[in-house]
């Protein structure tokens, strides 16, 4: 089944006829991905891509039955962009945008709060390499052919440590369901455990993988959630086990700044919890196959 | 990005918050000066710099003449100083802020802070000020009070007023906190500061509220909009490495060991930096050179690496996703070329065209090291810096 998209996904592009929306679209569409049109405010009317180009999210999703949006709005601009595809009825939004203020995406939280559950936008991001189900649709900005389809399912803070779990897991023939980023902010759409509660309810997916890092209480909470509701194996790696406490390590969320936070202390409370631990990043895809035997 | 107190002080200002008459002193003259000015018998003279515990490192000192004040000031600046947070080097100190001395009859610590969990501005306050705040969380858990913002409508004042009662500040000064914690949240939300700590906030003799010192820090991200908060940004007080880094536009960050880093995504940065450690090896830094990554770009990150004199050896990790391995290669090898570098240097190439990449490297002449995976690469780095150290 996969989560969150799939084949038939109808997907919009926000920030559709700038550079980096167009260059990302075309890769989208090239992998399979149904994008079915796109939104810059002003250009509405007009074909880019041989798609349709919409003023608002609203249009696009009353004309072409958008379900899905990836928002590649600068950063100034972007939680404008988001807030507008949920309050269209967007079900997912991916926000690849980096540097959005955090307390824009306070906002943004708060706005998207006041929907009821079923009518909310899971919102992922910002500051993600996006979302794929390997052979069928990808959202978002990663080399799409590293990616094996397959039953692991992948939720990870960094984009370029989830293609490197990608990559070793392949090598290995492990395929994965779906990858998810959730990005490296301090304020996110979704956090790890949002991801885990719905790879445990995927049919496809059989073993989770968390890749997490310094910062913030998210990767011990998801610990928990895996301790208390899941039934499927969760193997998680947690990168920064050198980040001095209180500097920034590249993510604005990857940051020691309070007890609990540092990657030594998560990883002895999520053994604790029964998480499998991945003890370096070389070791992601020979731990998740080890899981993987045991739990076949 | 973290500013001076003087200058967290001047913001508080604005917003109401009473402080103790003080001026900003760069010479040992204008010490003396502003000491003057003020007026009084008691002085108190604070080294500006980037850091917390500065009382300890004797960064504080009170003054109860010109002469003593003259004297303080020779020996604070243009020193470094060290505190716990400031690492080995310490921070350096051009700048002292002159304050009068204060009748102090009550301390309380007070924070307004971004809280991740919560997704909230959360209000820390505790009347058993002067402490810290991480020590008190530990031993007296229930000794600190915490109020969470509802961000739609913004701090109310039934919240200020639950605040200042925990804080046991009733009766005449009720209304001045109210005041005083509103202001804060001002301060803190139309600034786009990530933390705004008052440590301590003093009750004085005369029964007045005063904000002793004062720690503000923003959100990069939102600089874009706050300029008059950019134009705090004080470079000496910043690791000349990040500074340079900041200007090439890469993400960086120098620590202590002697193996140079060049990767792409801030993730697996901090994961080869884990599998050096793990090698035996100590990063000399953090750096993500992000996606682009492009020949001109590479070089400047190989000049800002190789910049550290610590630096032994040097390892590139590179996942080309959008990217491709061939490129990235090219763009090795000239900087390799154009900056004449002798140090052994490490290359690990993942992802796009990686055949096409590592061909160009061998083909290159060039003594560069290969590795396929994260661990060998690790473990090759590690070796070559100890080979350079055994000499």
């Amino acid at each position: 089944m996969a989560i969150l998209i799939n084949k038939q996904t109808r997907i919009i592009v926000q920030g559709f006829t700038g550079r980096i929306g167009t260059f990302h679209a075309q890769e989208m569409i090239d992998y399979g991905s149904n994008v079915v049109g796109g939104v810059t405010p002003g250009k509405g009317g007009q074909k880019h891509l041989g798609l349709p180009v919409f003023n608002t999210v609203k249009e696009a999703v009353e004309q072409v039955g958008a379900e899905a949006s990836i928002v590649f709005v600068p950063p100034a601009f972007a939680a404008d962009s988001l807030m507008e595809a949920a309050d269209a009825g967007i079900k997912y939004c991916v926000s690849v945008t980096d540097g959005i203020p955090t307390q824009d995406m306070m906002t943004v939280k708060n706005f998207l709060r006041r929907f009821a559950p079923e009518n909310r936008m899971m919102l992922t991001g910002p500051n993600c390499s996006g979302t794929i189900s390997p052979g069928r649709a990808m959202l978002g900005i990663m080399p799409g052919h590293i990616y094996a389809r397959g039953v692991v399912g992948v939720v990870g803070r960094s984009g370029t440590l989830g293609y490197e779990a990608a990559d070793q897991m392949r090598r290995l023939n492990i395929g994965i369901s779906t990858s998810v980023g959730i990005g490296g902010d301090p304020i996110i759409g979704s956090s790890h455990r949002d991801v885990l509660e719905k790879l445990e309810q995927d049919s496809e997916t059989k073993v989770a993988l968390m890749i997490g890092e310094i910062g913030g209480p998210m990767e011990v909470e998801a610990g928990l959630f895996a301790k208390e509701h899941m039934r499927k194996p969760l193997v998680a790696y947690i990168a920064g086990l050198t980040a001095p406490p209180g500097r920034r390590m590249g993510h604005a969320g990857a940051i020691i700044s309070s007890a609990g936070e540092s990657a030594a202390e998560k990883v002895e409370r999520l053994q604790d919890m029964g998480v499998t631990i991945c003890p370096n990043p070389s070791l992601m895809g020979q731990t998740v196959a080890e899981v993987l035997r045991k739990a076949q | 990005m973290d500013i001076h107190e003087y200058q967290a002080k001047e913001i508080l200002a604005d917003y109401g918050i009473k402080l103790a008459d003080g001026g900003l002193a760069h010479t040992v003259e204008e010490a003396v000066q502003r000491s003057r000015e003020i007026g009084g018998n008691a002085w108190v003279v604070k080294a500006q710099i980037h850091s917390g515990a500065r009382g300890k490192a004797g960064g504080v000192k009170l003054c109860r003449s010109h002469e003593e004040i003259e004297s303080v000031a020779e020996t604070l600046l243009g020193k470094r100083l060290v505190t716990h947070q400031t690492g080995p080097a310490g921070k350096l100190c051009t700048r002292l802020y002159i304050e009068a001395g204060t009748d102090i009859a009550k301390e309380i610590y007070l924070a307004l802070m971004i809280d991740r969990s919560h997704e909230r501005v959360i209000i820390v306050g505790s009347a058993q000020g002067g402490m810290d705040i991480e020590t008190l969380a530990a031993t007296n858990p229930d000794a600190i009070k915490k109020i969470y913002i509802e961000p739609a409508v913004g701090l109310q004042d039934f919240q200020a007023r639950k605040m200042a009662f925990a804080l046991g500040l009733n009766g005449e000064l009720l209304n001045v906190t109210v005041k005083m914690i509103k202001g804060c949240y001002r301060a803190l939300r139309d600034n786009d500061a990530n933390i705004l700590e008052i440590n301590p906030l003093v009750v004085t003799q005369n029964g007045e509220l005063i904000a002793l010192d004062a720690k503000m820090s923003f959100d990069e991200n939102a600089l874009f909009r706050r300029h008059r908060i950019s134009e705090l940004r004080d470079n000496t007080q910043i690791d000349p490495r990040e500074v340079a880094a900041a200007e090439a536009g890469l993400s960086y960050v120098g620590l202590d060991g002697d193996i140079g880093c060049m990767i792409n995504g801030a993730g697996l940065a901090m994961a080869t930096m884990d599998m050096i450690k793990l090698a035996g090896g100590e990063p000399a830094n953090f750096l993500d050179v992000g996606g682009g990554a492009s020949a001109e770009r590479t070089e400047k990150a190989f000049r800002l690496v190789l910049a550290d004199q610590g630096v032994k050896a040097m390892l590139v990790n590179i996942f080309a996703g959008i990217n491709r391995c061939d490129w990235i290669a090219e763009g090795v090898v000239q900087a390799v070329r154009n900056i004449g570098m002798t140090l052994p240097l490490v290359v690990r190439l993942s992802g796009t065209n990686v055949e096409e990449g590592r061909r160009i490297i061998a083909d290159s002449g060039l003594p560069i090291i290969t590795a396929e995976t994260l661990a060998e690469a690790a473990e090759k780095v590690v070796a070559a810096r100890n080979q350079v150290v055994a000499g």
